[in-house]
């Protein structure tokens, strides 16, 4: 069974080495390790965000706030940097508080007042671009010594590449979402919810503060993953990140879980973050393609991988005659 | 029940808008056209409603296209090529854009009733890929065309009435009888309700669900056909964008469940309707355009929480026991 569990990750992990193959086999510069390490770079806060829906996905929900609040945090940080002055770790303390709030609240509105997730979070998307938009309306730039010394900060490889702090945050997060979902309480309380709610609750679990902190987690990652994103592009736009949730999506999906819930690893959203990413690697190295090829592609893969998941679904209830049909 | 409850919220923006602006009301003659705020908040709404009451059949079956979207720009870009770059008679033109409204729809239809995927991973294919295609389609460019039939379906009017708002009743009626005064709406309802019961029962559940879809599809493709001979062009990337979250927001707020089951064709009507006034109230009320989208969340919020099981619950706490059986329908508590 802890095999079988792998199973999706570990096809995913096969896509991502057959794209990095067909890459580096066509063109030359695609073996430099700049290219992976620009590739991590580049889907840092889409890795982050991703950390985040997989526990949302995990307990059976969804959350089509992300983009918007990547938006939203870097606009407020954007305001609290130029207009009140404040230290930029004062104001990504205070963006990423009032994104676990935020989080919080949506969580109670799902747990509490039973609301459908979906429609919940896509109330909460149009509330915080809306909010963006009544904060500034234009794209304004994010810069602080300190934020330059932050990004200054790098360790360089062999080859050309090397690792940012940007990457280095991810790579904490991913470890700490890992721990989080395997060796925790919470972690365990959010497969039992995703799995079957009534059973958790019957068990005695803690189905609705479960339900309210996966929420909040999901709001806190994806503050984090806005303020990766704006220092990333270093500038705040009340319109940035716009379809953001749907890629987070189609990554947690392609990493292995499924939208009802209970069935998903962390490191299959990263593995399939990686997947988005270098797909649009390799359009871009090709250089005279359509970007719309760079869509079409991800579905195509996308619904690969969904196939191959049917197919192994399949195979796993096999044993149960009566769940087959 | 809850469509009383739309109507009477819709007839109180209006109340609120008229009071804002005393001409909110009128309806004048210019030209021999209608004019006046009403005709613009229905024309303004026909895209969204044709969308909504599709989706409302969709969500009915207990699934979710989240294409519709994406099938407006496909459908909106062949449109526009085809009347920018060919010698094609109008309706021909039409009939194309339909016919790939058919075939993305078959596409969907295909994926969640014969492979069955979950219909949201499904439907999230074409529209990830959808703008995709029309952007290969359009070869990323906006498309501008001059096409006097076409152009007519977007902009145009028969007896004063705009030809949109035309089109728009002509299919709500169809969709009202054609699903209402069938036994279609009840298979589709029994469908969302249990698959496998209404399998069993004898109603061909697949044909159902693969019907919903094409309807889908191919509403859709009307509505982009009518967004691309609104602008007389098409942006691949913009045309219907959202649209589908505005829709089923809408179908909704119309008290229908994602869960399948329920559905409210003139309740999606309402629901478009509300947020088009709404807007159009912003607008009159000389509120900055940038407050629309915090006020519109927060009234959708409000409709839907006050909508909910466990709000009703405890209303019914709060009301004459005569009452609250009426309005507040309890339903078991069992369904955590």
């Amino acid at each position: 069974m802890t095999d079988r569990k792998f199973a999706p990750v570990w096809a995913t992990l096969f896509i991502f080495l057959m794209l990095y193959g067909a890459g580096a086999y066509h063109y030359a510069g695609f073996r430099d390790l700049l290219v992976l390490s620009n590739l991590l770079t580049d889907n840092a806060f889409l890795i982050v965000a991703g950390i985040g829906m997989t526990f949302v996905i995990l307990s059976g929900g969804i959350d089509m706030s992300v983009g918007a609040m990547i938006a939203l945090v870097g606009v407020l940080m954007g305001t609290m940097l130029n207009d009140y002055g404040y230290h930029p770790l004062t104001a990504i303390a205070i963006a990423l508080l009032f994104s676990m709030i935020a989080g919080t609240f949506v969580g109670i509105l799902v747990a509490v007042f039973g609301l459908q997730p979906f429609v919940v979070t896509l109330v909460a998307m149009f509330l915080y671009r809306g909010i963006a938009y009544l904060i500034n309306l234009n794209s304004v730039p994010v810069s602080h010594p300190f934020l330059t010394m932050l990004s200054d900060i790098y360790f360089p490889l062999p080859g050309r590449g090397g690792v940012s702090i940007i990457v280095l945050v991810t790579g904490l997060l991913l470890v700490l979402g890992v721990v989080l979902a395997h060796q925790t309480r919470f972690g365990m309380n959010v497969y039992a919810v995703g799995g079957d709610r009534k059973v958790a609750y019957l068990m005695g679990l803690p189905v609705i503060p479960t339900v309210i902190y996966v929420y909040a987690l999901s709001g806190l990652f994806s503050g984090i993953a806005g303020v990766i994103f704006t220092l990333y592009t270093g500038a705040a736009y009340p319109l940035a990140a716009i379809g953001v949730e749907l890629d987070v999506i189609t990554a947690v999906v392609m990493g292995g879980a499924m939208l009802t819930g209970g069935v998903g690893l962390v490191v299959g959203t990263f593995l399939g973050c990686l997947v988005l990413g270098i797909i649009q690697t390799l359009i871009a190295f090709d250089g005279t393609l359509n970007s719309g090829w760079t869509k079409v592609a991800i579905a195509g893969f996308l619904l690969l991988f969904l196939l191959l998941q049917k197919g192994s679904v399949r195979f796993l209830v096999r044993g149960y005659p009566d769940q087959a049909d | 029940m809850k469509t009383t409850w739309l109507i009477a919220f819709w007839l109180l923006l209006v109340s609120v808008s008229t009071l804002l602006e005393p001409d909110f009301l009128t309806i004048r003659i210019v030209n021999g056209r209608f004019f006046g705020s009403l005709i613009d908040i229905l024309h303004h709404s026909a895209p969204a409603i044709l969308v909504s009451l599709s989706m409302a059949l969709v969500i009915g079956t207990g699934n979710i296209d989240l294409s519709v979207g994406a099938i407006i720009a496909i459908a909106g870009s062949v449109t526009a090529v085809l009347a920018a770059y060919s010698q094609l008679s109008p309706y021909l033109i039409l009939a194309c854009s339909l016919g790939v409204g058919l075939i993305c729809g078959l596409w969907n239809a295909l994926l969640v009733a014969v492979l069955g995927l979950p219909s949201f991973v499904a439907t999230l294919i074409l529209m990830v890929s959808g703008r995709g295609i029309a952007q290969i389609i359009t070869d990323g460019q906006v498309v501008t065309f001059d096409s006097d039939f076409i152009n007519g379906l977007g902009n145009g009017h028969l007896w004063g009435i705009p030809s949109r708002v035309l089109i728009m009743g002509a299919f709500v009626l169809f969709m009202v009888v054609f699903i209402r005064k069938t036994a279609l709406g009840l298979f589709i309802e029994a469908i969302g309700a249990n698959t496998r019961a209404s399998y069993l029962a004898g109603v061909n559940t697949l044909g159902i669900v693969v019907f919903v879809y094409l309807f889908s599809g191919v509403s859709a493709a009307l509505s982009g056909v009518l967004l691309a001979a609104d602008i007389q062009g098409a942006d691949a990337a913009n045309m219907g964008l959202w649209i589908e979250l505005d829709a089923i927001l809408a179908v909704v707020m119309a008290g229908a469940s994602l869960f399948g089951g329920r559905m409210s064709l003139l309740g999606a009507v309402m629901g478009v309707l509300i947020i088009q006034t709404l807007t159009s109230m912003l607008l009159i009320s000389g509120f900055p355009a940038q407050y629309s989208l915090v006020i519109k969340a927060l009234v959708v919020i409000t409709l839907i929480i006050a909508q909910s099981e466990s709000v009703g619950q405890k209303l019914s706490r709060l009301l004459p026991r005569q009452l609250s059986r009426r309005w507040c329908p309890q339903k078991p508590r069992e369904e955590l």
